[in-house]
């Protein structure tokens, strides 16, 4: 079974993410900011994390630098899933060494495309 | 009466009315498992028109008053389904599959294109590997014609199966859309054709892509579909099917392809 780590600070999303990534048959952890994201992935790296941009503490972007600086071997794939929707935003998510990048709202089949893209579904 | 709610389904007779027009237009039938759909599917149209009911949407058809309506009820009802790279693998694969055939520059027919994201994912992917080809992309329904042409496509729509890279190069942001570039959208020419009843566009082609099609279509028409789309192939040529859909005891043209999984083989005949 494949692990998702959400990161966001809204309940909601984290809930309606978790929903679907369950029905992937994903093990889903949650975390509600980069900060608290960061301790669970030294910890417990998942096989792909689901991020929010703006975040309380440590935003999405700050999470990803300071993922990419640890040592962790192999990295999660990172797909982030923002309200951040132009283009400017998204190139510098992947510039930043985002696999993916869910624009906000998703639906199931939006998700779960992008985590095949990413190798994960 | 934007926004008017319906007061119950459609009647078995206006049901009856609905899945002959489809037929006599396309040659689709409306199988009971798709009659639900119709509901969803003419709700928008029949507010457009200020009406309350499917039924009242039938009687303004046979009115005869109106001559594009029976045209915007057929185009409503069929199932436009699609994505980018939709089964993935199966788009690199074919262009794959002729390569090794030494088919370096490939004449492609998407049958069936609907909104067009199957003929462009072909023309990223030739155009991702430095090689050039010609793409073909028809439909029946002349409003899925003109989104496939317009190239523009809903956050939605453009998330599915389209690798964010690829959007980046190959899309421009344009509000809450994004449009296909002009060079990309070049590589393709774009027309209406109805596959039971038109010839196949002119030439033969190296690989036809008519996917989640046929399984609309009754058993005669599917095989005389396959036998234009044999006919529109080269020997050799590549036929590529829904994930779900065969040849299989309807056409004495093809044969499962032994070197490529999932993709059938026109005979030499």
């Amino acid at each position: 079974m494949k692990s998702c780590l959400v990161v966001d600070d809204s309940k909601v999303i984290r809930k309606v993410a978790r929903h679907i990534l369950e029905g992937l048959d994903f093990a889903v952890a949650e975390a509600a900011d980069g900060r608290e994201a960061l301790d669970h992935c030294v910890a417990t790296p998942p096989d792909v994390i689901l991020l929010d941009w703006n975040m309380p503490v440590m935003s999405g972007m700050e999470f990803l630098r300071a993922l990419r600086e640890t040592a962790l071997a192999p990295l999660p794939k990172v797909v982030f899933c923002t309200t951040e929707n132009g283009s400017a935003h998204i190139r510098a998510a992947i510039d930043a060494g985002a696999d993916e990048y869910v624009m906000k709202p998703f639906d199931r089949e939006t998700l779960e495309s992008k985590l095949q893209i990413v190798g994960v579904v | 009466m934007i926004g008017a709610t319906l007061p119950g389904g459609a009647s078995n007779a206006a049901i009856a009315r609905l899945a002959s027009l489809l037929e006599a237009h396309t040659g689709q039938r409306l199988a009971a498992s798709r009659a639900w759909r119709v509901d969803i599917a003419l709700r928008p149209l029949v507010a457009e028109y200020g009406l309350l009911t499917i039924d009242q949407l039938v009687a303004r058809l046979d009115a005869g008053e109106d001559a594009a309506i029976g045209e915007r009820i057929v185009d409503a009802m069929l199932n436009q389904e699609t994505s980018f790279f939709r089964d993935p693998g199966t788009i690199e694969g074919l262009i794959a599959a002729l390569a090794e055939n030494g088919v370096m520059r490939p004449r492609l027919w998407s049958a069936g294109c609907a909104s067009g994201q199957e003929p462009l994912s072909l023309a990223m992917t030739l155009i991702g590997q430095e090689r050039a080809g010609e793409i073909v992309a028809t439909d029946v329904s002349p409003g899925a014609i003109a989104r496939a042409r317009a190239g523009r496509y809903s956050r939605f729509e453009i998330q599915r199966g389209l690798p964010v890279r690829q959007m980046l190069r190959w899309f421009t942001e344009c509000g809450a859309h994004w449009v296909a570039r002009p060079e990309l959208l070049a590589q393709i020419s774009y027309r209406r054709h109805n596959l039971v009843d038109d010839p196949p566009p002119a030439g033969r082609f190296d690989a036809v892509l008519c996917r989640n099609v046929l399984l609309y279509l009754s058993p005669t028409l599917r095989a005389r579909v396959l036998d234009r789309l044999a006919a529109a192939l080269r020997p050799g040529g590549l036929l590529v099917l829904g994930a779900g859909e065969t040849v299989s005891g309807q056409s004495r043209h093809f044969v499962p392809s032994a070197q490529f999984r999932g993709f059938y083989t026109r005979d030499s005949g």
